[in-house]
């Protein structure tokens, strides 16, 4: 036995509060975030069983899955819908939670407002009823979603049972190429490792490339571990974090803050620690990736056919999306962009799009929707002038929110089209019933939106400006 | 919750892999406050056409096949953390699911709501849903507490976390239990303030 510990360990140690026996350990959880489609029925069990939400000032509450992108300042057309929104308010005053709800200054999506306002820190445990909590795993946090009972048992006792699950590291080391993106590696990374490598684990990301990433870039990267089946993924917290962290709402302060810092300095994974499972991959050999089936595995470097396989779940995928194994997915014409979702809907995103598309026009055919995921980041927007951009451009600037990535509201993909999406996931329908999703990094979809079509980004990637 | 201890009864095969929360129950569906009804939208999108009418060739549909369980493909469960999911399943009538494989946070939404997924060998599954197949009637036997699911003279063991098994049996959730730890919940919030 080695008492060398990773980063995963060192967290997770410190939230124990009890173990049973041959059985599941109780953990502690700092944070807990909710929204509104996933704690309703847990608000209602709590009600039913007459139990007092346990530690109200340790959830944060936010309205985005449900809510529309346009005219936020309206009453909500879709009844069931309002009915929804309604009960997070209702439930949110009567237990005390702070919710900020539409048109609030911090309303967002929830795996980005929560690191903006300081909520998430390093060293904590949090969770939300949503499989993208990975997201925070950025800050070296262990995160992870919960089902709709869990909700309920964090909030009748800011606990959870679980079993400790598996540790895994990835790492990726070297120099990305010019127009590799952080959503790049990620799809790459789940290209190689397939959608269920990750089951039973939480993942490290570990090497210069996550190292020399900015928070943002950190975020995307783990938001999906989930897409590999892990339940989260983390990075060691360095000063990249501490910078980012400090100063922000919820983050402690002055002397508060400098005592957490050496706290957190102490948990990155020791040197000679032990993973049950490891991965090596080279920064170079990663380029722009797009996918081209039905689940976020399913990629290729954006220059490369589709491959081919005789397996029954891949020839059903391909039939899908109207793909023919081994052709090339360059001019296929696309008619819907989408940029936006917990995975890249950050400033850094919008930086990015607005610096390839500055000086050109959206193609004709192209319906281009860019939502930001919070509140704060559509002021961003504005303030920084990209939103002239965008609008010069032909590209539609919306409201915040979950949106297309999941077509709860009305942003919905139309039946049999294509969207290239900086969101997560590909599966069937997720876009809308019938819509074809091919996931991409936002510099990649707007190469998309300009063109009309795919565009092979690697023919002139050496003097590609985007950043 | 409803206990759980054996179970005889016919298969509905879904052979199908990946099947994600998505396709178990789509976003668009939920909207719902409450945990009923979502089994009315089980599969939704497979089980209808594009016109509305009943896509005939998915195996729910096929009147050949019933029973509460359900033998899916490989990776069942992927996606969203949606108990939604369960909630349809439970919500249709199933009571196990077989894959050879569950992702995470379904498995743990199924097992929350009675639910019990049965992982077995990639090669007994396939047997399975050939047996299925060619004999629709062929009744499964599931055993919770011997922890074994059974075809003909075929059988096979699963794993289950001994305290998730003494759960199911007895009907309990994990809020009654994490109830009664109350003191040791604030000796650790007071011991790390
Ligand atoms: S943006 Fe998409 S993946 Fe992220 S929380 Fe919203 S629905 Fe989930």
């Amino acid at each position: 036995m080695t008492n060398k510990k990773t980063l995963f360990d060192k967290v997770w140690d410190a939230h124990v509060v009890d173990s049973i026996e041959n059985g599941p350990q109780i953990l502690y959880i700092d944070k807990h975030l909710i929204h509104e489609v996933t704690s309703p029925q847990a608000f209602n069990e709590l009600e039913a069983r007459g139990i007092a939400v346990f530690r109200p000032n340790q959830i944060v509450a936010t309205a985005d899955h449900n809510t529309p992108t346009e005219n936020q300042h309206l009453p909500i057309k879709d009844l069931q819908s309002k009915n929804q929104l309604e009960q997070l308010s209702t439930n949110c005053k009567k237990n005390n939670i702070t919710l900020y709800e539409l048109g609030h200054k911090y309303n967002g999506i929830v795996h980005v407002m929560a690191p903006e306002l300081g909520f998430t820190q390093p060293g904590m445990t949090m969770v939300c009823g949503d499989s993208h909590t990975s997201t925070h795993g950025a800050f070296g946090t262990i995160a992870f979603g919960i089902g709709t009972s869990q909700v309920a048992q964090v909030f009748a006792s800011q606990c959870l049972l679980l079993t400790k699950p598996k540790s895994l590291r990835v790492t990726v080391n070297g120099k990305l190429k010019n127009g590799v993106l952080p959503k790049d590696v990620i799809l790459y990374i789940i290209s190689k490792l397939g959608t269920n490598s990750g089951t039973g684990y939480f993942c490290e990301y570990a090497g210069d490339v996550f190292e020399n990433m900015t928070m943002e870039g950190r975020m995307t990267v783990c938001n999906m571990s989930i897409e590999m089946g892990a339940r989260g993924g983390m990075i060691a917290p360095d000063q990249t974090t501490f910078n980012y962290v400090k100063g922000r709402e919820y983050a402690p302060k002055g002397e508060a803050f400098d005592k957490k810092v050496d706290y957190w300095k102490t948990l990155p994974t020791d040197e000679g620690a032990i993973f049950d499972k490891e991965y090596t991959f080279d920064a170079e050999d990663i380029e722009p990736m797009i996918t081209y089936g039905t689940n976020p595995g399913m990629g290729i470097k954006i220059s490369e056919n589709i491959p081919n396989s005789k397996d029954a779940s891949f020839v059903k995928s391909l039939e899908y999306m109207n793909f023919e194994a081994g052709e090339s997915l360059i001019n296929k014409q696309i008619n819907y962009v989408f940029i936006g979702s917990c995975t890249n809907s950050r400033i850094e995103d919008f930086r990015v799009a607005a610096k390839y598309i500055e000086g050109k026009q959206k193609a004709d055919n192209v319906t281009a929707w860019l939502v930001p995921g919070s509140k704060q980041v559509e002021i961003q927007i504005i303030d920084e002038g990209l939103k002239d951009i965008f609008d010069a451009a032909g590209f539609e600037l919306r409201q915040p929110g979950c949106s297309a990535c999941l077509a709860m509201n009305d942003d919905k993909i139309p039946q049999g089209e294509y969207c290239v999406s900086t969101s997560n996931r590909n599966f069937e329908g997720r876009q809308g019933q019938g819509s074809r999703t091919i996931l991409a990094s936002p510099l990649v979809a707007a190469a998309t939106a300009i063109a009309g079509k795919i565009v092979d980004l690697t023919e002139n990637i050496e003097t590609l400006e985007f950043a | 919750m409803e206990k759980f201890t054996t179970l005889t009864s016919r298969a509905i095969p879904l052979d199908i892999a990946n099947v994600d929360t998505d396709q178990i129950i789509p976003a668009r569906f939920l909207k719902a406050t409450d945990k009923k009804g979502f089994g009315d939208n089980v599969f939704r999108d497979w089980r209808y056409n594009k016109d509305g009418s009943e896509n005939s060739e998915f195996s729910l549909n096929n009147t050949d096949y019933s029973g509460s369980i359900l033998v899916a493909g490989d990776n069942f469960g992927c996606g969203s953390s949606r108990e939604h999911a369960a909630w349809a399943l439970v919500g249709y009538g199933f009571k196990v699911i077989v894959s050879s494989f569950f992702a995470d946070i379904f498995k743990g939404n199924a097992l929350n709501n009675g639910l019990l997924p049965v992982q077995v060998s990639p090669d007994f599954l396939s047997e399975l849903l050939n047996t299925i197949k060619n004999n629709p009637d062929t009744k499964i036997i599931i055993n919770l507490e011997l922890q074994t699911i059974s075809v003909g003279d075929k059988s096979e063991t699963f794993d289950i976390d001994p305290y998730k098994k003494t759960c199911m049996i007895n009907g309990y959730d994990d809020i009654d239990y994490l109830l009664s730890k109350k003191t040791e919940i604030e000796a650790f919030e007071n011991a790390n303030g």
